[in-house]
């Protein structure tokens, strides 16, 4: 009976010690070491593994700032300057620092402005019918519609209005985090400097059509008429193929711009409404031919 | 027992609505607009400007690049606008407008109508022919004709000439129509075209429903060595070049290669004419038949129609569009493609143009997948269209690429058939945009 037991117990304990010592030996042969710092990085970061960093995720970010030397290539859009500045004093390098921005939508297309020429009625996804075809309005360049940014966007930044059919940006949680840039097949979302209460100015159009045929499609389309360019105290404007487009760097938020468009294709954020000038002049002209004469 | 593919397919009613018509000459339109894309690959490039007076069948675009074809002046008349114009892309693209003056060709075109049958020019000669005149893919892929005659040095040598008479197309009697009024055009086309290859063997494949094009062509062919006709059983898509190819030789085309493979070169009948004109009439590509049908058209009908015509003119040759009309498609109702417009030009691409009344025209709401895989029944190339949609959708683009989505001939049998309406084919048309771009991104990387 006792030889039975201590059998059982020495035999176990024998297979345990061999096992232990296999362990061992794979355990210290095979060792992967991994700076401890990488997993106090990942701490430190959102964890939304977004993608935003141009990296597959947050893991991946940590590991390339721990490990690479210079870092002032990467940087987080949704952790902002905070987490960026709290990891550069954690491993003692430096970052950049970078003005937070968001997504802006160029487009000003709403169902009254750019009426429908036909019908769409293929699979609800803005990649598919950007393939079928230039859209179902007269405007080649404007938003489908069909939400596929709002799909992609993991921070709940975006919604669909339902009377304008156009994505909505939620400036408050909107991380920058360039997922709806990448996403849009007509390439409408950019991303822009957030300043100080979201002041923003911007060309809301990327119609390259020539002036008559944009009009014609969208009341709110950018006519590359000049204007703006030419109210700029800064040469913050300038025209390409067509559309204006306001320089994030060089405007100064002067608001001389945006009264001054014909077609109301510049947009301002964020301001308090002007005392004097308070209406924004609307789309009064009605054809390329009066606006000409101006 | 009458010879087809194995897998999938399904059968479609053929609606030949048109087969009786004799294809008629259409007057000029007062305008054409020719888009320099024409083809698969490179666009031409263009050497006229505007105000330059063209005469039928100049070239106004040239080739640019190896994969890439000439394009011609279709009318004679002036050059008004080089510019961007929508066309049947949905899309606006590059092409030369003309004002329509008159119909004056260039000297070197023989116009006489007689059937010219003695081959006399040399193999080298053929392809330089073939590629100064356009000719490009009529079947619908418009490929450039004379890259499938230059064979690489290290392939494998062509055994077999298959010519696709299969029009298996519902509607479509473009094919059908040609085969029956220039079967003599279509055998010489065929001769010539074995010669180019050097095989000594050719097979016309016609799907059985057109007894009489079978029937003319067996006449033509019976003192002929080499070539002969096989009827086809009649199922979509009999026309799909590998379907083609399996149904004939028996050989499977593997997936991502050429039919060259196995040892076939497939060429459409109608590029078969179009060979003919050019190698014996010197007559570069610059029309072709196209159907304009309809259950609603008074009078379906198979016209002979200049490139760059716009659609517009075609509907009113038919007496107009009718009122209830909800979608005109360029092309069949299988793989064509709804117009955004009327006026977008006929390209070489064109076969046919479909009016579909309202009520049937609009697409029935999508259904949860109910997995009943009547999608992999009806799939001629053995792929599950319901999982490619699936992994399409959630972006799994090399899993896509390992199911073979890259296989996909597009022919819309699994849209067809899906009981719940699911958009499959638009789905993995994504999935093969997203693959190729993948592939490109990942080649260029290296």
């Amino acid at each position: 009976m006792t030889d039975a037991i201590l059998y059982t117990v020495g035999s176990l304990s024998g297979l345990g010690l061999v096992s232990a010592f296999v362990l061992f030996v794979v355990a210290s042969k095979f060792k992967v070491y991994e700076n401890p710092k990488i997993g106090q990085v990942e701490e430190m970061l959102p964890n939304s593994n977004c993608g935003g960093c141009g990296l597959p995720g947050c893991r991946p970010f940590a590991e390339a700032l721990v490990e690479r030397e210079d870092i002032s290539d990467l940087f987080c859009p949704v952790g902002g300057n905070d987490v960026m500045k709290s990891i550069s004093t954690f491993l003692g390098k430096d970052v950049a620092e970078k003005d937070p921005m968001v997504a802006v939508l160029r487009c000003n297309g709403t169902c009254e402005a750019r009426p429908k020429v036909n019908t769409y009625d293929g699979a609800k996804s803005c990649k598919i019918s950007a393939m079928t075809f230039a859209g179902d309005t007269g405007c080649d360049f404007g938003c489908d519609g069909h939400g596929d940014c709002v799909a992609v966007c993991d921070f709940d930044a975006l919604y669909m209005d339902p009377v304008t059919h156009l994505p909505v940006v939620i400036t408050d949680n909107c991380t920058a985090c360039n997922a709806c840039v990448l996403e849009c097949p007509k390439n409408l979302f950019e991303l822009r400097p957030k300043k100080k209460k979201d002041l923003k100015i911007y060309v809301a159009c990327m119609n390259e059509d020539k002036a008559g045929i944009a009009r014609k499609a969208c009341s709110h389309a950018c006519i590359a008429c000049n204007k703006c360019v030419d109210v700029c105290p800064k040469d913050a404007i300038t025209i390409e193929n067509n559309v204006a487009y306001i320089h994030a760097d060089l405007c100064t938020l002067c608001r001389k711009c945006a009264p001054v468009c014909p077609t109301n294709a510049i947009i301002e954020t964020g301001f308090p409404p002007k005392k004097e000038k308070t209406e924004v002049a609307p789309a009064k002209v009605s054809t390329i031919e009066e606006l000409k004469l101006n | 027992m009458l010879k087809t593919f194995p897998k999938g397919g399904l059968h479609v009613p053929d609606n030949k609505l048109s087969e009786k018509e004799a294809i008629q000459s259409i007057n000029l339109p007062k305008t054409v607009q020719i888009p320099i894309a024409q083809h698969i690959g490179a666009p031409a490039k263009i050497i006229v400007e505007r105000n330059d007076k063209v005469r039928t069948g100049q070239v106004i675009a040239k080739s640019s690049g190896f994969i890439s074809a000439n394009i011609h002046s279709p009318v004679t008349g002036t050059v008004t606008k080089i510019d961007t114009f929508l066309d049947s892309s949905g899309y606006k693209n590059p092409m030369v407008s003309i004002r329509v003056e008159e119909d004056n060709w260039i000297e070197e075109v023989d116009l006489s109508t007689e059937v010219n049958s003695e081959i006399t020019v040399s193999k080298e000669e053929i392809l330089q022919r073939i590629q100064n005149a356009g000719i490009v893919g009529l079947g619908g892929a418009t490929f450039p004709s004379h890259i499938k005659l230059m064979v690489p040095e290290h392939a494998k040598a062509p055994e077999i000439l298959l010519i696709n008479g299969v029009e298996c197309e519902p509607y479509l009697t473009a094919d059908h129509r040609l085969m029956l009024e220039k079967p003599d055009e279509i055998i010489i086309g065929v001769q010539i075209l074995m010669k180019a290859l050097g095989v000594s063997r050719a097979a016309i494949g016609i799907e059985n429903n057109k007894k009489d094009a079978i029937k003319i062509l067996s006449e033509r062919i019976k003192n002929i060595k080499g070539i002969e006709i096989v009827p086809l059983k009649v199922k979509y898509p009999q026309g799909g070049e590998k379907q083609l190819i399996k149904a004939i030789i028996k050989k499977e085309v593997p997936a991502g290669k050429l039919p060259l493979e196995v040892g076939a070169v497939v060429y459409n009948v109608g590029t078969t004419f179009a060979v003919y004109e050019a190698v014996q009439k010197n007559k570069p590509l610059i029309e072709r038949v196209v159907t304009v049908t309809g259950k609603s058209l008074v009078k379906p009908s198979n016209f002979w129609v200049r490139i760059g015509t716009p659609i517009e003119h075609l509907l009113q040759a038919v007496g107009g569009v009718p009122e209830n009309t909800g979608k005109i498609i360029n092309g069949g109702p299988m793989m064509g493609k709804a117009l955004k417009d009327y006026t977008v030009p006929v390209t070489k691409g064109t076969s046919g143009i479909l009016l579909i009344p309202k009520e049937k025209s609009n697409r029935r709401p999508m259904q949860p997948c109910v997995r009943c895989a009547k999608c992999v029944d009806v799939c001629p190339m053995g792929l599950e269209p319901f999982l490619l949609m699936a992994l399409s959708d959630n972006k799994l683009v090399e899993r896509s690429k390992d199911d073979n989505i890259l296989s996909c001939i597009e022919c819309g049998s699994c849209s067809y058939i899906c009981p719940s309406s699911r958009p499959l084919l638009d789905y993995i048309r994504l999935g093969k945009a997203d693959v190729n771009k993948f592939l490109k991104s990942q080649k260029d990387g290296k």
